[in-house]
């Protein structure tokens, strides 16, 4: 048995100083960083990580006799068995290293679509849904003659439950919904769903991209089949992400692309495929990439989660309350359980003009559809900014969006 | 209008150059845009019409060009109102010269007035793709006619 390693103690200041680009300025102000849901900023150690590994120990993994492959090899698979612990996946090769969320989704859309669905059968997703949850359900839907269902939500951004479970039957061949909304912050009832789904026998996927930065996963505990996500969202690299897919089912489903690594024995008349994980992963992987985002899980984790999610609560709550108090703007989403991203509107202006003063003042928000149009088109809006937090983010971040939204309220009024 | 026929593009664009010498604060520069917006005559209701939509991003921008005589007319709306105000610096500099100037026009008055990252790829407003298809316009104007 092995203890799990003290935590260390939560201290924004100090996290903060792990991230030189927040000591930077832009357009003559220093930078207030808000935009963390579209990728969040690095930390020292996953920069050192990168540079260390390009400097010390690149070479092709899983092919080479040579020293310096096999220790490059050691280094991916490390970071992939963090990754397992990170997630608790029972099994290492559980844990595929793909480019990012969309690529996960597609991974499982392609291989699951193929082998799993035919005409008529249905996939459920929910209004809410990133593009990246939408598009390849449609493109596969397209090729197999299958449906797509839609989970219908509220006007304060959450899906309702009764409608999903009576659109759950016998053609129903997954559900696919995203944990962590990123445009309205929700948390999605997870657990429920998944319970509801397997008492059909139905697998679900949950789009974990806004979820891991903030709180810990635990995909055995909510027995999720797939689970995926960036590594550049959880302060690693970008190019890099984890599809999470439970043995049994990665063993059903056919490989998603061919290529190197993928195969077992290749002749002209048949080729045979790889065990997991690799069947999945054809050519030569992200290695830096993985490597960057062990780092990046080693970074995260070494907090106590408890401890960094009342910290996020905190802000969002300080946040929610300083934003409601202006004069116009209205939040948008505004379920009790929420992540920490506050969607907004100020009367009158459109979104990317008060993006634009806020970029002038040195604070990067998003503004636009945020990749999730049918929700914008839900709520009969264009979109929205939206000020995403993380763990380095503190409450002078949001007085200065307070003042900054302010700004612009006088200005474009 | 009428006056700014008798001058060049390049003459408006430097006339706008020197008006904007006198803002030394961005606030006041977008202060001054925004005004812009706000006067700018309102583009002709059926001319906000998808048809005329300017693929953009995130900002909608509309544009409509018709020859008035031998000169190139042209009214455009957005729905930002930052956006707004440099069309309505576009328009000031483009619009009421022939097709031929317009087409070949190089809008230097953008970054040396100090907006030029509103006018690049990579910002989504539309404004990019709006003065392509101006130009584009009167490309095809200048054939018409
Ligand atoms: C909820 C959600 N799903 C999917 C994605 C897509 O992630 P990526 O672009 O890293 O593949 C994002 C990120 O924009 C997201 O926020």
């Amino acid at each position: 048995m092995s203890l799990a390693p003290a935590k260390k103690a939560f201290n924004v200041a100090q996290v903060r100083k792990e991230f030189p680009i927040l000591w930077r300025m832009v357009n003559g102000h220093p930078l207030i960083y808000l935009d963390s849901g579209a990728s969040a900023q690095k930390p020292q150690s996953v920069i050192d990580c990168i540079a260390r590994y390009y400097r010390e120990q690149h070479a092709n993994v899983h092919r080479g006799v040579h020293q310096l492959s096999q220790q490059a090899t050691q280094a991916y698979e490390d970071a992939r068995e963090k990754i397992r612990q990170f997630i608790n996946a029972a099994h290492a090769h559980e844990v595929l290293f793909t480019k990012g969320t969309t690529d996960g989704i597609n991974l499982v859309a392609a291989a699951f679509g193929r082998k799993f669905l035919g005409a008529g059968d249905q996939i459920i997703i929910s209004t809410m849904e990133h593009h990246s949850n939408i598009v390849p359900w449609q493109m596969i839907c397209e090729q197999t003659g299958a449906r797509l269902k839609i989970i219908p939500i509220n006007k304060r951004g959450e899906l309702l439950m009764d409608e999903y479970e009576s659109m759950l039957n016998d053609r129903t061949k997954l559900i696919a919904v995203v944990h962590v909304s990123n445009s309205l912050g929700t948390i999605n009832p997870v657990t429920e769903i998944i319970k509801l789904a397997h008492q059909r026998d139905i697998p679900v996927l949950l789009d974990g991209a806004q979820t891991v930065p903030h709180m810990r996963v635990d995909v055995q505990a909510l027995d999720v089949d797939f689970f995926a996500f960036s590594g550049h969202k959880l302060f690693g690299p970008t190019g890099v992400g984890v599809l999470y897919g439970k043995q049994a089912l990665l063993n059903d489903m056919p490989p998603y692309q061919g290529g190197g690594d993928m195969i077992e024995r290749v002749t002209f008349e048949k080729t045979t495929y790889n065990t997991l994980p690799y069947k999945f992963e054809a050519g030569t992987p992200n290695i830096v990439g993985g490597i960057g985002l062990g780092a990046a899980v080693d970074f995260v984790s070494q907090y106590d989660e408890q401890e960094v999610i009342a910290h996020e609560q905190d802000i969002l709550e300080y946040a929610t309350k300083k934003l409601t108090d202006i004069d116009g703007v209205k939040i948008v989403g505004t379920s009790a359980n929420k992540a920490s991203v506050i969607s907004f509107l100020l009367d009158g202006t459109h979104p990317f003009d008060v993006g634009t003063i806020l970029d002038q003042l040195g604070i990067a928000v998003r503004t636009g559809h945020h990749c999730t149009q049918p929700l914008m088109d839900f709520y009969g809006i264009p979109g929205t900014a939206r000020a995403s937090f993380a763990l380095y983010n503190n409450r002078a971040d949001v007085d200065a969006l307070v003042a900054g939204v302010q700004r612009a309220a006088s200005m474009l009024l | 209008m009428a006056l700014q026929q008798m001058f060049s593009i390049n003459q408006i664009q430097d006339q706008i150059i020197e008006e904007f010498g006198i803002f030394d604060q961005w606030m006041e520069k977008y202060e001054y845009i925004i005004d812009l917006a706000k006067k700018m005559p309102l583009i002709d209701d059926q001319y906000k019409h998808d048809r005329y939509l300017v693929p953009g991003c995130q900002s909608r921008v509309w544009l409509h060009a018709e020859m008035a005589g031998d000169k190139v007319s042209l009214t455009a709306d957005s729905d930002a109102i930052i956006t707004k105000g440099i069309i309505a610096l576009l328009i000031r500099v483009l619009s009421n010269q022939p097709a031929a100037q317009i087409s070949q026009a190089d809008l230097y008055f953008i970054d040396k007035i100090g907006l030029k990252e509103h006018l690049s790829p990579t910002r989504s407003n539309g404004l990019v793709n709006m003065v392509a298809k101006i130009k584009s316009t009167a490309d095809t104007l200048k054939r018409c006619h």
